[in-house]
């Protein structure tokens, strides 16, 4: 018998809308340049924000994230029931070792760069389920981090393609609350994984934008609702190659969002700030999130958002044993 | 083995098919002829300049191979430097292939890797790392020098 | 001038071939593939004799590109194997490319302990 709560094939509605009552972003000098820099709540100055290593200065931008986003409610870290969050990095260190400062009951998730979405949704359930009154959901990355995981170390004299993106240094939390003012979660669409058998490491978006594609066009399905129900449908991390080519899916599949369709990846930098296709990372979303959008829904002048948060599930092991790039994405309707 | 073709599985590889020609239709290819010039050119002025130290050397009464292995060990200091100080990944940015095929590239690879794993100290950190490309790179080398050693011990027997 | 002339062109082209196939081939070719292939193709070049000839023409040129390197490990090999035999072979390379070799680790690691990764 399938849950009371869910609809369709991969969506589920909450009979209590989760309200997210604060919300707080932190990003890197790169990402506060750029056009929504006066959106976030603190720009770091430099990428090891006061610690010995970028490790650490990751894991220190998703703790003060964390702690900015109650201290907006007046709350401490102790008045949280539950955190959860993930990172890009091997064994999540940078969320582990936030959460051991910040003692918060702890769930780690890693869902690549979907992370954002994907702790909105565990977090959305387990309060709708009952479980829960007040959780955190975050998700943060970092450049440095994540290249020398994964791809070159800095100083080595590599010419990135124009498919390649720029993993974001950003951090982003949210507050659920059961009851209080603000935005509310009212439904949301679990991704499958994709995988149209891309390979290319130096482009993410390309891999990516099936698996976005496939979970918007089941959201509307699974919802029934017409494909301009929403004021803006936003992506995570597709960059302007995977934005593109997501968009000659959505015609070919006949559900093209209307009036606006974007990408947090697009929207991060400005094109003269050398990031190529765009931004990337778990930050990426998560900082547009908790930056510019969730400003707007408060100031009215978005009242019902569709956020994707889009993952790419490779790791450098899965690549060297020629394996393809397995896409996922998740939907959280936010609206007002 | 099942031979069976799976319609479900021929369906699958039709789509992806269709999809890598929509990627390549939209993914911009990397500017050829921009790259291909820097590449040359970067790589050209690299070799010459080591060209001028040989000739240099060999003006002082260096012997032909003294002077070509010195040659070798000061583009490899010189690769060095210019990573540590931060240089030599910018020029990689427009050089591409012009600054990782001279030997002040492998010296790039060589420091830009045990740099990065400093802060994983300085045994299993930078001393391990400092591998990282130039191990496969040494035991490609060597590898095939020794077959070839082998091959004409062989035929020369 | 005309030593650095050739060395120029013949440098240049080496460069060039490499940039191509990163460009035109499969896009997961990454520079350590390119230094991997120019020495594993240098040597057996070498082997054949046909290495020696663009030394001549290129100078450093041609043996500044890593192929230059896997050359300079083939020849020590050769000329050690007509000396010692079959000892040669394992030993000749090395000793040829000891100057480069211990070079490229020392001042690796003494970069590496000195500098920082920039941001």
């Amino acid at each position: 018998m399938p849950g009371t709560k869910k609809k369709g094939a991969q969506t589920v509605v909450f009979d209590n809308p989760l309200v997210l009552t604060a919300w707080a972003s932190i990003v890197g000098p790169l990402e506060g340049g750029g056009p929504w820099g006066q959106d976030f709540d603190w720009i770091m100055e430099d990428y090891l924000f006061g610690e010995q290593t970028w490790e650490k200065g990751e894991s220190k931008m998703l703790r003060e994230t964390v702690k900015h986003a109650l201290n907006k409610r007046n709350l401490e870290p102790a008045d949280a029931e539950l955190f959860v969050a993930g990172d890009l990095l091997n064994q999540l260190v940078s969320t582990n070792f936030a959460a051991r400062e910040l003692s918060i009951p702890f769930l780690g998730l890693y869902g690549a760069c979907s992370t954002m979405a994907e702790s909105l949704i565990v977090s959305s359930m387990l309060m709708d389920g009952g479980f829960f009154d007040r959780t955190v959901a975050a998700a943060c990355s970092h450049h440095y981090t994540a290249e020398r995981q994964f791809r070159f170390p800095t100083e080595q004299g590599v010419q990135k393609p124009p498919s390649s993106q720029w993993t974001a240094t950003a951090a982003g939390a949210v507050l659920l609350e059961s009851v209080g003012v603000g935005p509310r979660i009212t439904a949301a669409t679990i991704g499958r994984v994709v995988d149209m058998g891309q390979k290319d490491i130096a482009d993410m978006g390309s891999a990516m934008a099936p698996a976005a594609v496939d979970t918007i066009k089941t959201h509307f399905k699974d919802m029934n609702l017409p494909t301009d129900y929403y004021d803006l449908v936003v992506t995570g991390d597709l960059g302007k190659i995977g934005m593109a080519i997501a968009q000659q899916l959505f015609i070919k599949d006949g559900v093209s969002p209307r009036p606006n369709y974007s990408d947090c990846g697009v929207l991060l930098f400005d094109d003269n700030q050398g990031a190529l296709s765009g931004g990337s990372g778990c930050g990426c979303s998560a900082c547009i999130l908790c930056g510019p959008l969730l400003k707007k829904m408060l100031a009215g002048d978005i009242k019902k958002l569709l956020f994707i948060a889009t993952g790419a599930l490779m790791s450098p092991l899965s690549s060297f044993q020629g394996e393809s790039i397995p896409g996922i994405a998740h939907a959280v309707v936010i609206e007002n | 083995m099942l031979t069976t073709p799976d319609p479900a599985n021929q369906l699958k590889k039709i789509e992806i098919e269709d999809y890598e020609t929509l990627v390549q239709q939209v993914k911009p290819k990397p500017p050829l002829l921009k790259n291909s010039f820097w590449a040359f050119v970067v790589g050209g002025v690299i070799c010459m300049l080591a060209q001028a130290i040989q000739n240099y050397l060999l003006s002082k009464g260096a012997g032909k191979t003294d002077a070509a292995s010195w040659t070798s060990v000061i583009m490899i200091f010189l690769g060095a430097l210019l990573t540590g100080i931060g240089v030599y990944n910018e020029l990689g940015k427009i050089a591409g292939a012009g600054s990782i095929v001279p030997i002040t590239g492998f010296s790039n690879a060589i420091v830009a890797s045990a740099m990065e794993f400093k802060r994983e100290g300085y045994i299993f950190g930078v001393g391990a790392r400092i591998f990282s490309v130039a191990g496969p790179t040494l035991v490609f080398g060597f590898v095939i020098a020794v077959l070839i050693g082998a091959i004409k011990v062989f035929i020369s027997s | 001038m005309i030593s650095l002339y050739m060395a120029f062109l013949i440098g240049g082209a080496f460069c060039l071939i490499g940039q191509l196939i990163m460009d035109l081939t499969k896009p997961d070719v990454t520079p350590g593939h390119i230094l991997v292939g120019y020495i594993s193709v240098g040597a057996i070049l070498s082997g054949l004799g046909l290495y020696e000839p663009l030394v001549k023409i290129g100078g450093a040129g041609a043996s500044i590109p890593l192929s230059g390197f896997g050359h300079v490990l083939t020849q020590g090999t050769l000329k050690a194997v007509e000396e010692k035999g079959l000892l040669g072979a394992f030993s000749g390379g090395v000793e040829a490319a000891a100057a480069g070799i211990t070079a490229a680790i020392v001042f690796g690691y003494l970069a590496a302990v000195i500098f920082n990764p920039k941001e």
